[in-house]
């Protein structure tokens, strides 16, 4: 499956200031038993979107108009738990191409670049101020840069820069995946397979 | 030169490349294929009119979503149904071994590649399936990965992964009484939290660790991944040997020999350096129970459940929704709290000596009247193992169940989910909010402690009930 090229991003954000959201909360696993990678944007957060009736929950930020775009700006420790990559399925289905936050679980960091969905880890600090800024006047927009590893509050000088592997990177910017280049490497796991026996 | 960790042994070994400024090219030994995560995997190889690899390097099971009741009959769910019968079409037409429903050896899949001899020191092990660090118990490099890799996998058994870094964690001296693999696990991520392992790799050592069981040393690897650790690992030695000897898929005679020598190589090096390093006191390690909703919120059951003063400020909001989703208050003894749901299984706590454990101390007792038990073997081979031993008669003596094995409550995928509000003191490894059901409250424990709640029908210290 190709992915979709990633560039520089600027859009408004939605904050979600809750820390450890695991993959449970992001697609609750009776969401799980479709076969295909599409439509899991419906059920993203669904227990905190919805009550039990299904009635929307107005408190839950995902519900609220004021917020909108596809930058997702989270709390320490996003994407926790279990490997479903249907968690970066269900964000990316929504519409969201960034998700940040100060620290994000290994496993939900991998799927989501090899989905094209950029993790961005800032510092504490600077997610604090991204929550504050967001909350205060949700119009803001945030630029997100990949070529240059850095975000930006919009119109300010409030930025940080972000790490990203090279080769990840690389990958992002052009749509490459991991199994395109593995595929091309085969022969050289054939010579590693006779090597080792 | 500075000796090598167990870790960087079994890591080498098996990369094929190293990109520069990227991920290594990791290839992988056993790929442990199951329902859930490996649809959307086939689907994309298909596409490419590609092949699975190596299935001779891949197993699969059906586990997450099958019914633990009358697993003759057809599953009446019609999503379940459907994504378990793809999985066989999948494994029919790749040529990949399958261990069906009803087949002797069907199960949790991190249950039945150590009891069928798959998984054996020194090799790389993948699934689709976060708690693929059980397999680390045995000396091996195991962790869960994403669809994109499962299918990554099947197409050139190999992944790109970053080299992670190197944690120690030694559990030294002997454990109390009542103490179990599970506690020292739950007392090891209060201590480092649920997000203290990221970005590690754990090696298991010191004393108490060396004293567990192979049962035990799965539990420990298994719950690696609730400190966000990718695995955790164990040196195998002479209690591995002896698990492994004899089992179906294991090497036999002179072979088995030779591998030996070959897994006696697989210790860390005097010196060898690791990016942290932490070393517990067996003897501080008390029975333990979550209160809260991520496994790093947990406490010896004898104490209380923290007050926002003992809680870092920026995890303060954090601490106070959970509390609010578990209905506690802060501060409150944990004893005594009323439970109405027992969950025992799992991939940590479904083998046998699981059941053991439950069903030695529930005999001569009587299940408490308000609470429900859900006895779930990890694996076919478990509950045949189980019934041979006299368990599941021991168990209905004393008012409990046996039912049929699969992943069950853990992740409530099929028809075991915990009503909503109602709590349940479960063997699983994960309390997020919604986990074993929509609006369900989770506190994890041992089969020890799940054993003593399902009799006294509220939170409760074994250590005290047992000789």
């Amino acid at each position: 499956m190709a992915i979709e090229k990633v560039n520089t991003i600027v859009s408004t954000a939605v904050p979600l200031s809750i820390e450890n959201v695991d993959t449970d909360q992001i697609i609750p696993a009776r969401f799980l038993k479709a076969t295909t990678r599409e439509g899991f944007g419906e059920n993203l957060f669904r227990d905190w979107r919805y009550d039990k009736a299904g009635a929307t929950r107005e408190d839950f930020v995902l519900n609220q108009d004021a917020y909108s775009g596809t930058i997702l700006v989270a709390g320490k420790n996003f994407g926790s738990g279990s490997s479903r990559e249907h968690a970066a399925w269900a964000i990316y289905d929504y519409g969201f191409r960034v998700v940040v936050s100060s620290f994000f679980a290994d496993i939900f960091k991998n799927n989501s670049l090899n989905n094209g969905l950029l993790p961005v880890q800032v510092s504490e600090e600077f997610l604090q101020k991204l929550f504050t800024t967001i909350e205060g006047d949700p119009s803001t927009e945030i630029l997100v840069s990949l070529p240059d590893q850095v975000i930006r509050i919009s119109g300010t000088d409030i930025e940080e820069s972000f790490e990203i592997n090279p080769y990840k990177k690389e990958c992002l910017l052009n749509g490459y995946t991991d199994i395109d280049y593995l595929i091309s490497i085969k022969d050289k796991i054939e010579a590693y397979e006779m090597h080792r026996n | 030169m500075a000796g090598k960790t167990l870790f960087d042994k079994v890591w080498d070994a098996h990369v094929v490349e190293e990109i520069p400024g990227g991920p290594s090219v990791l290839y992988i030994d056993k790929h442990l294929v199951h329902e859930v995560t490996s649809p959307q995997a086939f689907a994309g190889i298909d596409a490419r009119g590609m092949k699975v690899f190596r299935p001779e390097n891949t197993v699969a099971t059906p586990d997450h979503n099958v019914p633990t009741v009358d697993q003759h009959l057809t599953i009446h769910d019609e999503l379940s149904r459907f994504q378990v019968n793809k999985l066989t079409e999948n494994c029919e037409n790749h040529g990949v071994p399958l261990y069906g429903l009803n087949h002797p050896y069907q199960g949790i899949v991190h249950v039945i590649g150590p009891e069928l001899g798959i998984t054996q020191p020194g090799m790389t092990i993948v699934c689709g399936d976060s708690h693929t660090s059980t397999h680390g118990a045995f000396g091996s490099v195991a962790f869960g990965i994403g669809t994109s890799e499962v299918e990554m996998v099947l197409t050139t058994q190999c992944i790109l992964q970053p080299k992670p870094k190197k944690m120690r964690i030694n559990v030294e001296g002997e454990l109390r009484k009542g103490v179990t693999a599970k506690d020292i696990i739950l007392y090891i991520i209060s201590k480092i939290s649920a997000s203290g392992g990221t970005g590690y790799f754990i090696e298991y050592a010191g004393s108490a660790i060396r004293g567990l069981s192979m049962e035990g040393r799965m539990t420990i690897c298994n719950m690696s991944i609730e400190s966000g650790a990718r695995g955790g690992l164990i040196a195998p030695d002479a209690t591995t040997y002896e698990y492994i000897r004899g089992r179906e898929f294991a090497p036999k005679g002179k072979e088995f020999d030779e591998a030996v020598s070959r897994w006696e190589q697989l210790k860390t090096d005097e010196g060898a350096v690791f990016d942290r390093e932490i070393t517990y006191d067996a003897a501080d390690i008390s029975p333990m129970i979550t209160y809260g909703t991520n496994p790093g919120m947990g406490a010896k059951i004898e104490a209380r459940i923290p007050t926002e003063a003992d809680i870092e400020a920026s995890g303060q909001n954090s601490f106070r929704k959970s509390l609010k989703y578990m209905g506690f208050e802060a501060g409150i003894p944990l004893e005594g709290i009323p439970v109405d749901f027992v969950f025992v299984g799992s991939c940590t706590n479904g083998r046998i000596e699981d059941l053991r454990t439950f069903a030695s101390f529930v005999k001569g007792k009587k299940k408490a009247d308000h609470v429900t038990a859900w006895i779930v073997p990890g694996s076919k081979q478990v509950e045949k193992q189980a019934i041979e031993e006299g368990i599941d008669r021991a168990l209905k003596e004393s008012g409990f169940e046996l039912r049929q094995p699969g992943c069950s409550a853990c992740l409530a995928m099929n028809d075991d989910k915990i009503p909503e509000g109602k709590l349940a003191v479960s063997t699983s490894n994960r309390n997020f909010e919604g986990r074993q059901g929509p609006g369900a409250r989770t506190m994890l424990a041992s089969p020890l402690t799940a054993a003593a709640v399902a009799v006294t029908g509220k939170v409760t210290d074994p250590s005290a009930l047992i000789n």
